[in-house]
């Protein structure tokens, strides 16, 4: 029986973060009662045309520029034409032959090294509204509400030949769009989704297998499981000697199998040609140029800069590029305090713990990022002891303000004055006799119980390090 | 009854303005005039007349504004254009109780120039014919001669304004349907430039090719019309934001046609060409030698193919336009359907007629895989060829020439066996709408045979419809008006 390799390519659509629709004035704000978000034209009455956003366009082009596409200085949107409820006009606005961008691609590591995975392809589309199929009664109701979102289609090569590197191509494309902040990446609302191709084919064979089309997996983990299923589904029909049938299948996440889509399998003829009431979009080089230059830097020339230049674990490079604000938080505390491994110990243990457990975006973290390297300085520095430090975090994070008034304000400044922490234990060791008696016969342990007096005479205030110090001069 | 209907657009503008006669006044003369001739022209698929005298009184109680070039002017509106609050039906069954609720661009431009609409007008189902009986609601008949039709599909518009039903009317042209009526009923009718007039709120048939345009009994009428309703609007991405001339202006600085280079397409004067039609036209083009303009023969090569390529084109478009009335959201739904394929199949085949179902079925198969190439590709290929016909020919001369129609309005239900004969029958329009240029159809005469109107094409450059609307101004003068028309 020979080996089989897979071969899977990805179509992800992201939904564009614009305040408007991609042909009308109607918010995409989701979550809204059903068909409030609806005007004349995203309902498709008669008469109404659609004028593009401006907005939509500069998001889909910084997506190519980011992914090193190459934008099709014209391009144009074409009618896709099907019926569905969901879908007003009975015809989706998308693009066919002339799409926004071309050949672009992504480096990925599924753990086995840098890949790259080519893109074939860039274009921008409106999305359908929902068809919500009630249970109770034999009836369909349709929300208007998405209808005529902005979407771009981001259609993959036939790159990836396991279900984790389809993850992490996935991962890669999810960075790169919420990074740009040019869509929410949410993937359970549907603002981010993919459909898989999957194929199989004897190890060495150049030509493809037959493929099936996988469609609902929400989430990174789906993606990966139905992928790894639909493998090993392909085959075991294959060892069986049958074959496999090119059709669309939908993966049901509790039973963790795909099934293919009910109904008879028809090949749709979508009849694409030219939408003639819009006219073909031109990008100029000014455009380009001007998007190039705000494209912010990318998370794979952050993360190798933090690994060169910050000398930072890949670890602790991955966590602080997870996230675009996390990682501009970082840059900035570490503007403020250049101490690039300390500030990461700190974003790492404090900062993601808070975040996770408040579940607040560290964008909308009260204590700014120069107030956050002024706790670690101080912390480093030995003006407030590591307790103080984390203490004064935590208040500040909901509130915010200046860590050097708060610390004075609420006396956490640490003694580090050595006469007066001299003073302050000889009177521990003058009260205690019997303890700096058996410490002096090798009671060792009891070091723990004289830093504990002294710093109970001194409120906490201490300065530890120097205490140990002083501590174990006057003992030995 | 008054004879105010008998009036120009112009005339009855000044009067109003002067204060001579209300707004109300007009408006109620005008609905009595469309009593009583209805029965007989059935120009109408709605009038609205207690709401056009409330709005008529309205602007009688603020008083004439000079700022309103259309104040108190009666018109009416092809049922193809919204009007909001107003039936929309596109002369089909599937949107016979559809009401927007938006005014058309063009709509709110009239309003702005104080126009009144009074009704809309009857047209062949979405446009699709070139004889106004496709209508759901029943043919309107040829005030020249109430057995032939007013040929279409804006035959309701050139009906009413040719019975004095009101004093001008928008139409659409998507391959000849302002043009073609406006000939048959003896009217002026101006299809402006691609772009020049917001399609905004006028419903899809080919939209590459739709473009709303005036339609009217004079030069002047027309051209008042059009500069009321051109202009750049945001909401139609095709439309073009270019200079607007002051066109009533152009029209009356012009005076005669000295140093005019007139072309005459020899395609445009060939076989098939009624003797009558051909004569009245000629007479026309020796009334324009004689005021000065010299005429130039030149070539339309690629006229043959027009017709093919031209309903192609439409078709194509035509089959999605029209895939939006699918019962979901509004129009005729058949409540009979038991699921999902069945309410979209029995909805439209109940909703629309046999003309439009073989349009959509026609433009479906062209834009079919495999077939995409042979036909739509093809098409697009021989309108930019038609395109550079015009553009060479527009190079050595200032407009172009020719019959709008090779016949004059035929008997009702002539053209009912055959609908190649009817589509061959836009010949000499539809090149015109493919290279997305002015053309203007003006009254030249009676047939010598028929005693029904001809109408004579002027062809023009992008944006030249102010040159178009001189020149036909000339030439109006210069041959006088028709009679009024015989069959009322």
């Amino acid at each position: 029986m020979p080996v089989y390799e897979a071969v899977i390519g990805l179509e992800v659509h992201a939904q564009l973060r614009t305040e408007s629709k991609l042909f009308c004035a109607c918010s995409t704000r989701f979550g809204q009662e059903p068909n409030t978000n609806v005007c004349p034209v995203c309902a498709g009455m008669p008469g109404t045309l659609p004028v593009l956003n401006a907005r939509a366009v500069e998001y889909a082009v910084m997506m190519a520029l980011a992914v090193g596409c190459r934008v099709n200085r014209v391009n144009v949107f074409a009618r896709k034409n099907y019926f569905y409820p969901d879908l007003p006009l009975g015809y989706q606005i998308s693009q066919f032959d002339l799409p926004l961008a071309e050949g672009g691609s992504v480096t990925i590591d599924a753990g086995a090294g840098p890949k790259v995975v080519g893109i074939t392809r860039i274009h921008m589309e409106n999305d359908a509204g929902k068809s919500i199929h009630s249970q109770a009664e034999n009836v369909s109701f349709v929300d208007l509400n998405r209808a005529g979102t902005p979407l771009i289609e981001i259609v993959s090569e036939p790159d990836m030949r396991s279900p984790e590197e389809a993850e992490a191509y996935l991962r890669a494309l999810h960075s790169v769009v919420t990074w740009l902040g040019i869509c929410d990446g949410n993937m359970e609302e549907g603002s981010f989704r993919c459909d898989a191709n999957v194929s199989i084919r004897p190890v060495g064979q150049r030509e493809f297998g037959t493929r099936t089309e996988l469609k609902n997996m929400n989430s990174f983990r789906n993606v990966r499981r139905a992928i790894a299923y639909e493998i090993a589904r392909q085959e075991d029909l294959l060892a069986d000697g049958g074959a496999v049938v090119q059709q669309t299948r939908l993966f049901d996440a509790d039973k963790g199998v795909t099934h293919a889509m009910r109904g008879k399998e028809e090949a749709h003829d979508y009849r694409y040609y030219p939408d003639p009431d819009l006219l073909p979009v031109e990008i100029s080089e000014t455009m380009i140029a001007d998007l190039r230059a705000a494209l912010p830097e990318l998370p794979a020339a952050r993360r190798a800069r933090f690994e060169s230049a910050l000398g930072l674990p890949p670890e602790a490079v991955a966590a602080l590029t997870a996230d675009r604000a996390l990682s501009d938080y970082y840059e900035a505390a570490v503007a403020a305090y250049d101490e690039p491994r300390k500030v990461a110990n700190w974003m790492l243990s404090e900062m993601l713990r808070r975040l996770n457990d408040t579940g607040v975006g560290v964008a909308d973290c009260a204590l700014a990022p120069e107030g956050f390297a002024a706790i670690v300085r101080m912390v480093e520095e030995g003006a407030v002891s590591q307790k103080s430090g984390r203490d004064m975090f935590a208040a500040l994070f909901a509130g915010g303000g200046d860590p050097e008034a708060y610390a004075r304000e609420h006396g956490l400044a640490q003694v580090s004055d050595s006469a007066a922490l001299e003073a302050a234990v000889d009177a521990v060791l003058a009260a205690n006799p019997a303890e700096v008696e058996a410490y002096r016969a090798g009671k060792t342990k009891l070091m723990g119980f004289f830093v504990g007096q002294v710093m109970r005479a001194t409120k906490g205030q201490a300065n530890a390090k120097l205490l140990n110090e002083i501590i174990t001069a006057r003992l030995g | 009854m008054s004879d105010l209907h008998t009036m120009t657009l112009a005339g009855l503008r000044e009067a109003l303005a002067a204060g001579k006669i209300g707004a109300g006044e007009a408006t109620a003369a005008t609905l009595e005039r469309i009593a009583a001739v209805e029965p007989k022209v059935r120009a109408f698929v709605t009038v609205a007349g207690e709401r056009a005298l409330a709005e008529a009184r309205a602007l009688d109680a603020r008083g004439p504004d000079p700022a309103r070039p259309l104040w108190g002017v009666p018109v009416a509106v092809k049922d193809v254009i919204a009007v909001k609050g107003m039936p929309t039906t596109c002369g089909s069954r599937i949107l016979e109780h559809f009401e927007p609720c938006y005014d058309a661009f063009v709509v709110r431009r009239l309003r702005e120039a104080g126009a009144v609409i009074v009704g809309k007008t009857n047209m062949d189902e979405f446009a699709m014919g070139s004889s106004t009986e496709k209508s759901a609601f029943g043919p309107t008949a040829n005030p020249w001669d109430t057995t032939r039709v007013p040929g279409g599909s804006s035959g309701g518009s050139a009906a009413a304004v040719a019975a004095g039903q009101c004093f001008g009317a928008l139409g659409t042209d998507t391959g000849g349907s302002i043009r073609q009526p406006a000939s048959f009923c003896g009217c002026v009718g101006l299809k402006p430039t691609y772009g020049r007039v917001s399609r905004w709120g006028c419903v899809a048939y080919g939209s590459s090719l739709d473009q709303i345009g005036p339609m009217a009994r004079t030069v002047q009428d027309t051209a008042l019309l059009f500069q009321a309703i051109a202009g750049f609007d945001p909401q139609d991405s095709t439309c073009v934001d270019a200079a607007l001339p002051d066109t009533p202006a152009a029209l009356a600085a012009c005076e005669d046609l000295a140093g005019l280079r007139i072309g005459v397409p020899r395609e445009y004067w060939g076989q098939g060409l009624a003797p009558e039609v051909e004569a009245a036209c000629r007479a026309a083009l020796d009334a324009a030698a004689a005021r000065g303009a010299t005429l130039v023969p030149v070539e339309l090569p690629h006229t043959p193919y027009a017709v093919a390529a031209y309903y192609i084109i439409a078709m194509a478009e035509a089959s999605s336009n029209l895939a939006r009335f699918d019962g979901v959201r509004y129009g005729l739904r058949d409540k009979d359907a038991r699921e999902l394929l069945d309410m979209y199949v029995r909805s439209r085949s109940r909703g629309f007629g046999e003309e439009v179902q073989r349009r959509i079925m026609i433009g479906t198969y062209v834009l079919s895989a495999g077939y995409y190439d042979a036909y739509y590709r093809k098409a697009a290929q021989v309108r930019r060829l038609i395109r550079q016909d015009f553009a060479e020919a527009l190079k050595r001369c200032d407009v172009l020439c020719g019959p709008v129609s090779p016949v004059t309005a035929w008997p009702l239900g002539a053209m009912d066996a055959d609908p190649v004969q009817m589509y061959l029958m836009d010949i000499f329009t539809i090149s015109l709408n493919l290279a997305g240029l002015p053309g203007l159809s003006l009254p030249v005469g009676l047939g010598a045979d028929s005693g029904l109107p001809v109408g004579l094409q002027l062809l023009g450059p992008a944006f030249g419809e102010a040159r178009l609307l001189a020149v036909a101004g000339v030439l109006e003068r210069a041959l006088g008006p028709l009679p009024a028309p015989a069959g009322l």
